[in-house]
């Protein structure tokens, strides 16, 4: 148990039609931590994430942020909490320019009430303010990245902007789904940095993940999920250690890897 | 030249690359390229009135002006906030009745009866079209084509405000100088104005919402506010138009909840080019007085905006709005391939 989670996810169930993507998930996680949630394709991890965010209804279950039952809320309104999420399949705005992605978060009531990107309460210029973020993120500032239509850029640049949205936000929660997948090597490298600062500005991360040598670096907890269910939970470590996830997990080469590497 | 083994290239004419960044502040040359476009659409509309052969032409040009707000929301709607909305009739049927009952019944002079049926219409057309909101394309244009055709029985149906009669007796503008220079005034502010509105940061919300809406719910907006609003910029331009009717005409009856009000906007809009904002008034320029040349031929004239409608789509997939817009801004010739 962990005292005061800052989420705590309570016997979350969701059907679809007859298929039940999720069955009786209960997990905590604790204000400032990087909690890593692993498993094979289709055990239900992006729907976790869907019900916290309130994208979908839970079936029955309970979700509650800071204490405060936050179930079947709508959207706008979890992630004006400060509740936010990066989606698997990334969903930036193509036809505009890269910094303009962060006008749409930074516009919102959130934003606003938060503000003091520049010093003072009052939010400076959304475009200025962008330029900022999108340099925070890993954007080389003085190129033209920045200025670039957004379709034009590659996979690492729009997993960053995914990013880029939570944070134009001021969470509290980052909620990542799969955000090393599709990555090369090196673009990953330089991406975990990124996390580990993140959480030392006392942000709380969930992370979804294939990469488990990544993950099993920067995560304080991991959980393990297999047909919608919790199969178990602890330290990188205990979770290693573990011969049922080695036999769930598709790519047990790769935990094997993993154990060795670590 | 053999036209299998030539394309045509279009090139940025000089004066338009020059004149996109500061330096056109520079040259009184490229200053005037900027304004030229700007300046003959608010000269041309102004002279309008003093263009026209008579009084029955003049009332034509307020005709325009009306079905130009139409086309304009339509327009504003359709390509910046996602949303088909046939509802032309239903705004202009609120608009007039709202004006005709603020005047007859209430005593209100046309000054205050236009603002007032303007932002009353327009809150209570969105207020009604809320339900509908989260409907995509289709399915939000048919029940905007409803609507009118709903508001229309009930009121022959409970036979109020004058049933199929409609109210008579209604205030008109003081003279037709004023009712021409009021609706056109009207237009030009809209055009100007939703062209600075799509613009600003909240017309990226609107483009947003429209291209991918979870991301926007994911930034924490409120996208069904937005939506609503976007409505009821767009009711209101309808529902003004809809009281200006009403004191043209003298009357508000059922007939303003007319199809013609929600189809001609539509073939306007495609005419003078989709997206543009100034393509529909253009569009509108030239519809509205043909349609009234074939007046004769009473409602056969839906047949040729149908007819019109498809061989523009058929034969010319750009509007007049984009067409003189790339003859401005580029020259084209021919190239080996
Ligand atoms: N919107 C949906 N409608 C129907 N079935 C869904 C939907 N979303 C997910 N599922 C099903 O739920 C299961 C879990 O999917 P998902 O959460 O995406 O898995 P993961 O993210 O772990 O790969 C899968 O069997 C998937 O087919
Ligand atoms: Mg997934």
């Amino acid at each position: 148990m962990i005292e005061d989670p800052i989420l705590k996810v309570v016997g979350l169930t969701k059907k679809f039609g007859g298929v039940t993507a999720l069955s009786d998930v209960s997990f905590e996680v604790g204000e400032g931590e990087i909690l890593g949630i692993i498993g094979p394709n289709g055990s239900g991890k992006t729907t976790i994430v869907n019900n916290i965010t309130g994208f979908i209804k839970p079936s029955s279950g309970m979700i509650f942020f800071k204490g405060k039952n936050i179930t079947g809320q709508k959207p706008h309104k979890i992630a004006d909490m400060g509740v936010t999420r990066t989606f698997q399949v990334m969903r930036p705005y193509y036809s505009l320019p890269a910094y303009k992605n962060l006008v749409i978060p930074l516009f919102s009531p959130r934003a606003r009430r938060t503000g003091g990107w520049r010093g003072g309460g009052r939010l400076g210029d959304r475009h200025t303010v962008s330029i900022d973020i999108l340099e925070e993120i890993g954007f080389e500032r003085d190129s033209y990245i920045p200025f670039k239509t957004t379709s034009t850029l590659p996979t690492g640049y729009l997993k960053r902007l995914e990013l880029a949205r939570c944070l134009s936000l001021k969470p509290e929660i980052i909620i990542c789904d799969e955000v090393f997948s599709g990555l090369s090597m090196s673009e990953i490298a330089s991406m975990v940095p990124l996390i580990e600062r993140l959480q030392m500005d006392g942000i709380t991360i969930v992370m979804i993940e294939h990469r488990l040598r990544e993950l099993f670096r920067v995560a304080n907890r991991i959980m393990v999920m297999n047909f919608g269910e919790k199969l178990i939970e602890g330290s990188p470590d205990e979770v290693m250690a573990d011969a049922g996830v080695k036999e769930a997990y598709f790519g047990s080469e790769e935990v094997e890897e993993v154990m060795t590497y670590a | 030249m053999d036209i299998a083994q030539a394309r045509k290239e279009r090139i940025d004419r000089g004066i338009k690359v020059r004149s996109d960044g500061l330096y056109a502040l520079m040259s009184l040359k490229e200053l005037s390229y900027l304004t030229l476009p700007r300046f003959l659409l608010i000269a041309g509309m102004l002279s309008l009135p003093f263009l026209m052969p008579g009084m029955y032409w003049q009332r034509v040009i307020s005709i325009v002006c009306i079905y130009s707000l139409l086309a304009l929301s339509f327009d504003f709607l359709a390509h910046y906030v996602g949303l088909v909305c046939l509802g032309g009739a239903f705004f202009i049927g609120m608009g007039g009745y709202i004006a005709g009952i603020l005047n007859t019944y209430f005593g209100l002079p046309p000054v205050l009866t236009i603002p007032l049926a303007t932002i009353i219409g327009g809150a209570l057309s969105t207020f009604l079209l809320l339900p509908c909101l989260p409907l995509k394309g289709v399915y939000f244009a048919i029940v905007t084509l409803m609507y009118p055709l709903f508001m229309a029985r009930i009121i022959e149906a409970f036979d109020i405000f004058g049933g199929t009669d409609g109210i008579i007796g209604i205030d008109s503008f003081s003279n037709h100088w004023v009712e021409q220079y009021v609706v056109i005034g009207v237009v030009l502010g809209f055009v100007f104005g939703l062209r600075r509105l799509v613009n600003m940061d909240i017309g990226l919300i609107f483009t947003a919402i429209m291209d991918n809406d979870q991301a926007v719910k994911a930034s924490g907006i409120n996208i069904t506010l937005y939506r609503a609003l976007a409505v009821f910029i767009a009711s209101s331009m309808g529902c003004l138009g809809g009281a200006c009717i009403t004191h043209i005409y003298m009357w508000s009856g059922i007939s303003q909840f007319a199809l013609d009000f929600s189809i001609l906007p539509i073939a306007a809009t495609v005419i003078g080019g989709a997206g543009t904002l100034v393509g529909p008034v253009l569009g509108c320029l030239i519809l509205v007085p043909v349609s009234e040349l074939l007046r004769d031929f009473g409602t056969l004239r839906i047949v040729f905006y149908a007819v019109i409608l498809v061989a523009f789509i058929l034969f010319k997939s750009e509007g007049i709005m984009e067409f003189v817009q790339r003859k401005y801004e580029q020259f084209e010739r021919w190239t080996k391939i």
